[in-house]
């Protein structure tokens, strides 16, 4: 079972307290936007087979969500980080450029 | 390639069977293909099926980066049915439905087709209005579908608990035309048929880049070599948003895990399939007596083709709580296979931004029921380079138009 630890309230949680929120750091495109950039932000996803970053929320803890980097073939949990940021921390991306040398970067 | 029949049964009876053809061949890549489909599982060999049967391109290749129907067509719980609310849906898949009644013959393999009736038990108010509607709305589609009581549900399976501890049985919907099918003769039928044709299936063989000029598909880069096409057909489910990187887009899927496992043998105790959307478990009893089981998806992304304990437990719990003679059965095998899921359940059969490059992906936890008609739909598609009926409705293009295929809410399964 996987194990994230919360970084709102520091506890370690398996996966059945936590409720999965899919792909983080979308960028919201709204009124103004083309209709191309709109369907992307609605429906396109990486869906990478490699490291993911992706929303949790703490549903069974303090209720929080926050962001993870997690890898979808050995579902190695590279870390985790507060949901209150555009980009994921540069700390975890060398740590993960480290660990996966092939790595194409987080965008 | 030599006919399967009670005569080469009996001719080979007299010669210790040492007359028997290996069903397909093992050929290495030729430098160009009229068509290269990408996957040889169940969706990739009936497209390649029907390009060569009904539209009469021949020269095709079908790549395969594992073994052949070794993903998701080996990996399912084999129920075949097509009582689905939408009207595009319905279409695809009683138009499986009828080259599945038919399939065995029109291989010459038996793929052991079985409609055997399939139920979907309604568990609370809401399911028996959810059922109800749909059993109209199969009345319009032509497809007969039938609201049954609880009593008729008892008689048709007489394990079944109606009074589970959490949810009571309150009837189901039943179709009598569905059943089940042999998951790997499905495979070994389209792969013998295709073959015969003078196609190549080429196993072993990862696709590891597109190669376009100006927009237009002009090959594949793969682990045997380059590979060059005229038009290029991507069936490979849980992989396709791979594929669609290597050739620069992004599809509305997402990736995820679902399991299924079987029980010891034990004598037949269920002759037709039940499902139970509301607490989540299916069941149906395989000609050697293994109960098939399965139940709900893994949410997070995961490309490993395992689910969770938790998932397995929950599936087991539902199962035990209907079926309260399996709780002392031994599980001999469990096993996962990665979904391509959309935003509206609904499959995709459309063309890519990248010309001459087409996808059939999406079709995430029923797929296997749909194998004829997507392949039958996809050969169409890849033939003209237009969609024809069935598969028009499942274009790309409806995400961006809003023209949703809702099954997820009609299929009224926690997905």
């Amino acid at each position: 079972m996987l194990t994230l630890t919360c970084p709102c309230c520091g506890v370690t949680a398996e996966e059945t307290e936590l409720t999965y929120g899919h792909e983080a750091h979308l960028k919201r495109f709204g009124p103004g936007s083309t209709d191309a950039e709109f369907e992307d932000y609605l429906f396109n996803r990486k869906n990478p087979k490699g490291v993911h970053f992706e929303r949790w929320r703490h549903s069974y803890g303090c209720g929080k969500w926050f962001l993870a980097a997690r890898s979808t073939v050995t579902l190695e949990v590279y870390g985790t980080y507060s949901a209150q940021t555009t980009e994921p921390p540069a700390e975890l991306i060398a740590k993960i450029k480290e660990k996966c040398p092939g790595w194409e970067g987080w965008q | 390639m030599r006919r399967y029949s009670i005569f080469a049964v009996a001719r080979e009876a007299l010669r210790y069977h040492s007359g028997w053809e290996r069903a397909w061949r093992a050929p290495e890549p030729k430098k160009r293909y009229d068509v290269i489909v990408v996957g040889a599982g169940g969706h990739g060999l009936a497209t390649a099926y029907y390009l060569g049967k009904v539209h009469g391109i021949k020269n095709v290749a079908i790549i395969e980066k594992g073994w052949l129907g070794g993903g998701n067509s080996g990996r399912n719980t084999t129920i075949i049915r097509s009582n689905y609310l939408q009207d595009a849906s319905a279409a695809i898949f009683e138009k499986a439905l009828q080259l599945y009644e038919g399939l065995s013959r029109d291989l010459n393999y038996n793929v052991m087709f079985s409609p055997r009736g399939l139920l979907m038990l309604a568990q609370s108010e809401h399911e028996v209005r959810g059922y109800k509607r749909t059993v109209y709305a199969n009345a319009l589609q032509d497809i007969k579908t039938e609201w049954i009581s609880r009593e008729r549900v008892k008689e048709l399976v007489p394990i079944i608990n109606l009074d589970g501890p959490r949810y009571p049985v309150l009837g189901a919907l039943y179709q009598e035309r569905g059943g089940t099918a042999r998951h790997d003769a499905v495979n070994w039928g389209y792969a013998r048929a295709c073959d015969a044709m003078g196609m190549d299936i080429i196993q072993q063989c990862e696709v590891t880049g597109i190669r376009t000029e100006n927009g237009e598909v002009r090959g594949v880069d793969t682990t045997k070599g380059a590979i060059d096409c005229g038009k290029l057909a991507v069936v490979v489910a849980g992989h396709s948003g791979v594929l669609a990187n290597m050739a620069g887009f992004r599809l509305p899927v997402e990736s995820c895990p679902l399991q299924a496992w079987v029980s010891e043998p034990i004598k037949p105790v269920i002759d037709v399939v039940v499902m139970a959307n509301l607490v989540h478990c299916y069941i149906s009893q395989s000609d050697k007596g293994e109960l098939v089981l399965g139940g709900g998806i893994d949410h997070p992304n995961n490309y490993t083709q395992r689910g969770s304990w938790y998932t397995l437990e929950e599936t087991t719990r539902a199962l035990v709580e209907t079926y309260p003679i399996i709780s002392r059965l031994k599980m001999l095998r469990q096993w996962g296979g990665i979904m391509d899921i959309t935003g509206d359940h609904s499959p995709i059969i459309s063309k890519t931004p990248v010309r001459n490059m087409f996808m059939d992906c999406g079709w995430g936890t029923g797929g296997f029921k749909a194998i004829p008609g997507s392949g039958w739909a996809m050969a169409e598609l890849v033939a003209r380079g237009e969609p024809g009926p069935l598969a028009a409705p499942f274009g790309l293009d409806r995400f961006r138009e809003g023209r949703f295929i809702d099954e997820s809410v009609a299929a009224g399964v926690a997905h």
